[in-house]
């Protein structure tokens, strides 16, 4: 089956993040937040009143705090009354939510962010409680633990060893050296087992963070972007939920979501792969068919700064950037969420001919 | 900028959660020392077992006995265990595939070291001492040389069995309120109260949250407001709250304090609950030590008129 063209072309337009840290006690999520959203309106000109659909994504979970999406609200100006959502998910889930808002001509721009703040609270504990509750969640496995599993059935599958894998935490953040957003930058030693086959050298830093963009229609994003990273297909596709049904070794549902957006139609030049863990790049790397040749994570990817909710709205936000500088002229962004990436989200953006 | 307050918070809830069919049996069979599957229309046995096949969604619930001992199938060494998992020394995070199954299952495994474990290594169920239907009365696994587990053909079907888990959550925060509220509270802490007024449309809003809700841009110009301040609007509370101590009934309002250009919310006593109204002019009352106002009395001025507080309702 093949999906019928999408009858409006969508934009990614603007794109802006924080600097993202260890900590940022010193800020509510709403404060840490508004900058960025005023970032990203200044980008296009546009003021609140101007935006027809805005959507985010966050979790109440990392920082301990109920509802936090409603007074995240103070920061974009909700009144008079805008049109909102809001998803339980990576931003990037909310990017998903506005494009399918704009395909059908109800609006024509689109606000999308997500923030989160883990440094309140034990981060692997409180992903613990995304997971099966009968049998998984009272065992408290942590999100390295699940990872390390991963990690494992790809070494004993001859799929990577620990010298490829500090290879890529090694790239990854030399990548970041550039990127004033990350968290992690330049040479990071690998470390001790953090949990046996992951050293923390493998492992995303815990961080907090915010990310917004700005996604417009047809010839509204020619007026408001100079060279706008055009959405040619989005997909995203989940696992069963039970570890012990996967294949760890293989991301199936990050191919097909990939097919679906269109990214095997013709090479892509650049990639930003959400993989908070090293062995995670050489599982989505394998998915994606990516050859030597295509740019992985200029931005460090999520190694280098993994500000969780907005990570993978990060990676989108990276590639359309790359491309409204001329840097790229067909990316591919991927997200993910679950354990051992059992969601997973991808899109292919690209410029016009220059 | 002075420090940010901090405090310790800690989320913790019991979630009860009832079982299905499938579920049932599984947790149930624990308790009984056996090991349920679940067979698929195409004849695989998914332990643990689900009650919808995940290829082809069709509900299924031809239950099976697999054994307890099994094979490795991939595994982690996890050298500091965190609060909660199911061993307190080092041990191997362990994906299990039992004789008999298709599947695997999560679960720790309990060995010297990492040296003692591999993928392929044979295992078997460590039961726990009290089992009462939950996935902990599988203790962890444990190395096994033996010969494969026999199963005995359960059928699944259990006197008394096991409907429901708890399931206990514990989550330990730093919770810091950032900026402006940090700046409210210790306000408070001198029996003041500040807002913020915003830079763009000039409301002063208390508590502050450090941003305009009208304007979404940041407020930091504090302003002192009240302590006086007008009722708005109330209601009357007829049932008492476990773990408060307040008589029944009494005034819940929303108090616009002198300057303020939000209404916030507080209990209204030293007059009868009958006479509360739209307008009454009130001032907190603070008891001894208190970091915030017990509650708000009458002045004794003139009701506000309406057209004065119409705004803020």
């Amino acid at each position: 089956m093949t999906s019928a063209p999408p009858h409006r072309e969508i934009a990614v337009v603007a794109f802006a993040q924080t600097g993202h840290r260890r900590t940022s006690d010193e800020l509510s999520e709403v404060e840490m937040l508004m900058p960025v959203l005023h970032e990203v309106l200044d980008r296009t000109g546009l003021k609140t009143a101007d935006i027809d659909f805005t959507c985010s994504g966050s979790s109440d979970y990392l920082a301990g705090r109920a509802f936090s999406f409603t007074l995240a609200l103070d920061g974009v100006g909700a009144w008079p009354p805008i049109s909102e959502s809001h998803v339980e998910m990576d931003g990037a889930w909310a990017l998903y939510e506005a494009w399918t808002k704009l395909l059908t001509g109800d609006a024509d721009t689109a606000l999308v962010y997500s923030y989160g703040k883990s440094s309140p609270g034990p981060v692997r504990d409180v992903l613990t409680r995304q997971l099966d509750p009968y049998y998984v969640a009272p065992l408290w496995p942590d999100s390295v633990a699940l990872a390390a599993l991963q990690a494992q059935a790809l070494i004993d599958a001859g799929d990577t060893d620990e010298p490829a894998l500090a290879a890529v935490a090694a790239r990854n953040r030399e990548s970041a050296a550039a990127n004033p957003h990350a968290q992690l930058r330049g040479a990071v030693p690998q470390g001790d087992y953090l949990v046996r086959p992951l050293r923390t050298g493998d492992c995303p830093p815990i961080g907090d963070g915010a990310a917004a963009v700005i996604l417009a229609a047809g010839d509204r994003a020619r007026e408001l972007c100079a060279r706008p990273a055009w959405i040619r297909g989005i997909d995203h596709r989940t696992e069963a939920h039970g570890l012990g049904v996967r294949d760890l070794t293989d991301s199936p549902s990050t191919r097909l979501a990939a097919e679906r957006a269109g990214a095997f139609e013709r090479p892509v030049d650049t990639a930003e792969l959400h993989a908070p863990f090293t062995t995670q790049e050489i599982v989505l790397r394998k998915a994606l068919r990516l050859g030597d040749d295509v740019t992985v994570n200029p931005s460090g990817g999520a190694l280098a700064a993994n500000p969780i909710m907005a990570a993978g709205l990060i990676r989108v936000g990276e590639a359309a950037a790359r491309i409204h500088r001329g840097d790229s002229d067909r990316a591919l962004a991927h997200a993910t969420s679950g354990p051992c990436l059992q969601q997973n989200l991808v899109a292919v953006l690209e410029g016009e001919a220059r | 900028m002075p420090e940010v307050l901090k405090a310790p918070l800690v989320v913790e809830f019991p979630f009860t959660r009832s079982l299905g069919p499938v579920q049932s049996a599984f947790l149930t069979g624990l308790r009984e020392r056996v090991v349920l599957g679940v067979r698929t229309g195409d004849g695989r046995v998914l332990v643990p077992p689900v009650e919808y096949d995940p290829v082809t969604a069709e509900e299924i619930r031809d239950l099976v006995e697999v054994a307890p001992t099994g094979t490795v199938t991939t595994w982690a060494w996890n050298p500091a265990p965190r609060r909660g998992q199911p061993l307190t020394t080092p041990f191997a995070w362990a994906l299990v595939r039992l004789d008999g199954a298709d599947t695997a299952l999560l679960h720790a495994l309990d060995a010297p070291g990492p040296d003692a474990v591999r993928t392929g290594l044979r295992v078997r169920v460590r039961w726990a001492a009290e089992r009462t239907g939950t996935i902990t009365d599988i203790a962890c696994f444990e190395p096994y040389d033996g010969a494969p587990g026999e199963p005995a053909g359960h059928t699944g079907v259990f006197q008394d069995p096991v409907t429901g888990i708890v399931a206990p959550a514990r989550l330990d925060y730093t919770y810091s309120p950032g900026r402006a509220q940090t700046a409210y509270i210790n306000a408070l802490s001198g029996r003041r109260t500040v807002g913020e007024r915003c830079p763009a449309c000039r409301k002063v809003y208390v508590p502050p949250r450090g941003a305009c809700p009208t304007c979404g841009v940041a407020t930091s110009e504090q302003v002192e407001v009240g302590p006086r301040g007008t009722v708005t609007t109330f209601c009357i509370v007829n049932i008492k709250a476990k773990n408060l101590d307040i008589e029944v009934p009494y005034v819940y309002a929303h108090i616009a304090l002198d300057g303020a250009d939000l209404a916030l919310h507080g209990r209204i006593g030293g007059i009868p609950y009958d006479e509360v109204r739209m307008g009454l002019r009130v001032e907190p009352v603070w008891t001894e030590g208190a970091r915030y106002p017990d509650h708000y009395r009458p002045t004794g001025e003139p009701d506000a008129d309406y057209d004065t507080y119409k705004e803020l309702l």
